[in-house]
């Protein structure tokens, strides 16, 4: 699960500040807010990626505030994906098993699984160039999974694909929701997203966040 | 709705092309008299000298050890200078830290600072007396290395300018790489030096190899603060640029443009592999 408690994360020249919400283990959140409000900060907050000006940050009921991003245990999924321009889609859905020691035979176990899970198999071999818009999105997910994190952060995973990709991208996520049982906070701006996907909705606006029903996104 | 602008009369049209066509000379003439300026410079050397003279010159065994020394001192500069600049370039380039502008500026000073006051400041360096203990002093008698007037300090006076101009280069390479690879990188397990040597240096290999490349061009034209902190002594610290000042001061005139010839040779072929590294990494 993920709790934030009371957080404060300076963005520019504003803050996000009394952010509390919990997620519990296995729920797909959804939190929405307008471009610029600060989604992307807080979920930065949230792995470690930018400092917290107070509150706290739990995870698997361990307060992680401090912690580096490393020993957090969250899979982030960046809204620009951040691939790694040098590694091919194997060496991407490998790497953090790499960084973690993990024997050859089970890495090479866990990237037949992601590959089929994601539909990577004919991709393995091919670095990150040329790949579609799609495509791309899965090697993310894929590699944000690879190490089965705790917790799944994905940042408008969906906001630069074609219609009928995103539709898939829906699909996608919701059987790997079904599959990892992952505790997943998806940031969006689509009412539409949060309809199809959520369990639970946040709305974030002017600095904080409240819950909000299903009902009143549509 | 607005109405469409009236086409331009044919005097107008007409004035406005003859002021494109000035404009243009003008850049032409004014760009191309530096070119015409360098072109002319080397066809003169390349008319003053023959192959024979070349042959002569190349022939000769002081020649011959300058070309050699000078090979494997730029090598060293330029690994050494790469091997400083990569780490400095992205700690420049990736952290904000109180002193950033000060650091950013002293790597500065090399590239502006005359040349003949480097060596001489590497001289003063190395035997200025702090106490009764002086560097070259400790170097030379208890660590058994000495090092002005011999070949590190043609390595060294090298490496001082060469360096900056990798840093620079390094700190341009890691600036045009983004940085969010890096702090993915960072949540799925790496520390900072992982992300470093996973994710950035691999995309970096082309900006090092300029750097490298630069340095060593750097490093061969240099000559103020090898002359100042090396010397210039035949078969010991005698590098091609101090070569030509060798053959100059002895009046053979032949062998110094013979040898400059060899380094605008090398010149060129640096900047070809710099201009296809350009190329292939706009690809």
């Amino acid at each position: 699960m993920i709790a934030l408690k009371n957080l404060g994360v300076r963005v520019g020249t504003f803050q996000l500040s009394g952010i509390s919400l919990e997620i519990a283990a296995g729920e797909y959140a959804v939190l929405m807010g307008r471009t610029g409000c600060g989604k992307t900060s807080l979920l930065e907050a949230i792995c470690g990626l930018r400092a917290v000006a107070e509150g706290q940050v739990w995870c698997q009921g361990r307060e992680v505030t401090t912690w580096d991003p490393a020993d957090r245990d969250m899979g982030y999924v960046p809204q620009d994906l951040a691939l790694f321009p040098t590694l091919t889609v194997r060496e991407h859905l490998a790497f953090a098993l790499r960084i973690r020691r993990v024997a050859a035979a089970t890495i090479r176990q866990r990237i037949d699984e992601l590959a089929q899970l994601l539909g990577l198999g004919a991709l393995l071999d091919r670095t990150i160039h040329g790949l579609s818009g799609g495509e791309r999105q899965r090697v993310a997910l894929g590699r944000a999974l690879s190490f089965h994190p705790a917790v799944l952060l994905l940042d408008e995973p969906l906001s630069a694909l074609d219609e009928q990709t995103r539709h898939e991208m829906y699909a996608l996520l919701k059987m790997l929701r079904s599959r990892t049982g992952v505790t997943t906070l998806h940031v969006t701006h689509h009412r539409h997203e949060a309809q199809t996907l959520a369990d639970r909705l946040f709305v974030l606006e002017n600095g904080h966040v409240r819950e909000a029903s299903l009902a009143v996104a549509s | 709705m607005n109405a469409p602008p009236a086409p331009l009369s044919g005097r107008r049209a007409h004035r406005r092309r003859w002021s494109d066509a000035v404009f243009l000379t003008l850049l032409a003439v004014l760009g191309g008299s530096y070119v015409a300026l360098i072109v002319l410079m080397l066809a003169a050397d390349a008319c003053y000298t023959t192959p024979q003279h070349l042959r002569e010159a190349l022939a000769k065994s002081e020649i011959q050890f300058a070309i050699r020394l000078t090979v494997v001192c730029c090598s060293i500069s330029a690994i050494l200078s790469l091997w400083v600049a990569t780490p400095l370039g992205y700690l420049l380039s990736r952290h904000h830290f109180r002193g950033r502008w000060l650091i950013d500026t002293l790597v500065d000073i090399p590239i502006v600072l005359p040349p003949l006051v480097l060596g001489l400041s590497l001289l003063i360096l190395f035997h200025i007396r702090i106490g009764s203990w002086r560097l070259e002093q400790w170097l030379r008698d208890i660590a058994g290395f000495p090092v002005t007037f011999h070949v590190p300090a043609v390595i060294l006076a090298q490496f001082s300018v060469a360096c900056a101009f990798a840093v620079r280069t390094m700190r341009v390479t890691f600036d045009e790489i983004d940085p969010r690879a890096e702090a993915v990188a960072r949540t799925l397990g790496c520390s900072q030096g992982q992300a470093f040597l996973l994710v950035a240096l691999p995309q970096a290999w082309r900006g090092m190899m300029t750097a490298g490349i630069v340095a060593w061009a750097r490093s061969l034209g240099e000559f103020g603060p090898i002359l100042v902190f090396a010397g210039a002594t035949r078969n010991r610290t005698e590098v091609l640029s101090t070569t030509v000042f060798l053959e100059l001061s002895v009046g053979d005139l032949q062998a110094a443009v013979a040898v400059s010839l060899l380094m605008v040779l090398l010149a060129v072929l640096v900047l070809v592999v710099l201009r296809l590294l350009g190329m292939e990494s706009r690809r």
